[in-house]
């Protein structure tokens, strides 16, 4: 399975954010986006998911399921985390298995590796923002897919929570899975460097 | 089919909770027509007279008051982001939503209807004839309405502009909604011609309203 960019170009608001952007990935490969705020990180990982429409270039993976189109093999864990406080934390996380649909695992079992078996019938609202984010966590370990896209994943994790998710990415990629993420914080994984918009 | 009932069930089961939208587009519901027969007056013959514009006013207005927060939570907290990237087509799951919304919000106001008919001075049958017209409107309100909540989450703009744009839409939804309850209760037209028109206006937005509402999100992918 290989992912691979060519001279993509960006442009947000009128502004170019970045153009001619190549960058490659292949299966097991963890490729960190590195660069300045604004430059163009967060935007990257949209175009992949197919939530923003790139000005040029092409995004393509090769060697993925035939039938499903790029953004629907691809899990998206950005700053907003797609959870409702009104539901409890495991209804928030049978929803999306139910929705996404394809190959999952059990829920209970992913709350436990994320450490959150206890709080399975709290709402949401009482959630902190490190819990919030070991929730988005679980739904990348109950509903399977290749290609994660992961913006600033560490940020609100305590050390432990760290460490509990390098150790969930490990698993991702020795499954022959993908990982792009966007981060200032070291990844705590081997993973090669995609620097864009320059020195930063 | 499973991922469609999901959303639906999801976004049944926030409404119905403390701070979802079900309770309060009744209780709008309610005061309107509660507070109407104060402000008319005691006259009987009066009341029964307005009484299908009264309800169907009310329920425009509380189906529309929910209305403009159906994409725009979703939008907010990211869920929508997901939602667009699934492999559940945009259109079906816009569909679902408004569904839900109707089940939620539009159909409670339905079954208020009977008792409020009460308060108006309505009869039996002018009463079953207003709940059956708001019966086959009221997914038209939902359904038009879906594409102004979808243009407001496009546009990055709340509430006023939705019910700018979505208010004329729905003019025809209530011309034809109250005539078909006036032609029951003072004739002298027939039941069956606005009823039609009402059902032919609600199959319509049922077809174009997820297909323009997920025109509408995918423009505005942002």
């Amino acid at each position: 399975m290989q992912l691979s960019g060519r001279g993509v170009i960006c442009v947000r608001g009128g502004r170019h954010v970045f153009s001619g952007l190549d960058f490659e990935a292949g299966a097991g490969e963890a490729v960190a986006v590195v660069g300045r705020n604004g430059s163009g990180k967060t935007s990257l990982l949209r175009l992949i998911a197919g939530l923003l429409i790139p000005a040029g270039g092409t995004i393509a993976l090769d060697g993925g399921d035939a039938e499903l189109t790029l953004p629907e093999q691809c899990h998206y864990l950005g700053h907003r985390d797609a959870l409702k406080p009104a539901l409890s934390v495991a209804e928030n996380l049978a929803f999306w298995a139910d929705f996404l649909g394809g190959e999952r695992l059990d829920a209970g079992e992913s709350l436990a590796t994320v450490g959150l078996d206890h709080a399975a019938h709290l709402p949401a609202a009482f959630l902190s923002a490190g819990q919030r984010r070991r929730l988005s966590l679980a739904r990348l370990l109950t509903v399977r897919r290749p290609l994660w896209l992961l913006d600033e994943p560490t940020s609100a994790l305590d050390v432990a929570g760290q460490d509990m998710f390098s150790g969930l990415m490990r698993e991702h990629l020795a499954r022959g899975g993908l990982i792009i993420a966007a981060t200032h914080a070291p990844l705590g994984i081997d993973s090669r460097e995609l620097r864009i918009g320059g020195m930063g | 089919m499973s991922a469609l009932s999901a959303l639906i069930r999801r976004d049944i089961r926030i409404a119905l909770r403390v701070g979802g939208g079900a309770l309060i587009g009744v209780l709008f519901f309610l005061t309107v027509v509660v507070l109407m027969p104060f402000a008319v007056g005691p006259d009987l013959a009066l009341l029964s007279r307005l009484g299908p514009a009264i309800l169907w006013l009310g329920a425009l207005l509380a189906s529309l008051l929910t209305l403009d927060r159906l994409f725009m939570a979703d939008h907010e907290d990211g869920s929508l982001d997901l939602i667009t990237m699934s492999r559940t087509p945009l259109e079906l799951a816009c569909a679902a939503k408004a569904l839900a919304h109707w089940l939620a919000a539009g159909l409670p106001l339905i079954v208020a209807t009977p008792v409020l008919g009460l308060l108006l001075n309505l009869d039996m049958v002018a009463t079953g004839a207003v709940a059956l017209t708001l019966l086959a409107g009221t997914p038209a309100l939902t359904f038009t309405g879906m594409i102004g909540a979808a243009l407001a989450v496009t546009l990055h703009r709340g509430g006023l502009l939705m019910a700018v744009l979505v208010l004329p839409l729905s003019i025809p939804v209530l011309i034809f909604g109250v005539a078909a309850s006036q032609a029951v209760i003072v004739g002298p037209m027939t039941f069956g011609a606005p009823f039609s028109i009402l059902c032919a206006l609600s199959l319509v937005s049922l077809v174009v309203g997820p297909f323009a509402a997920a025109a509408s999100l995918k423009h505005g992918l942002d």
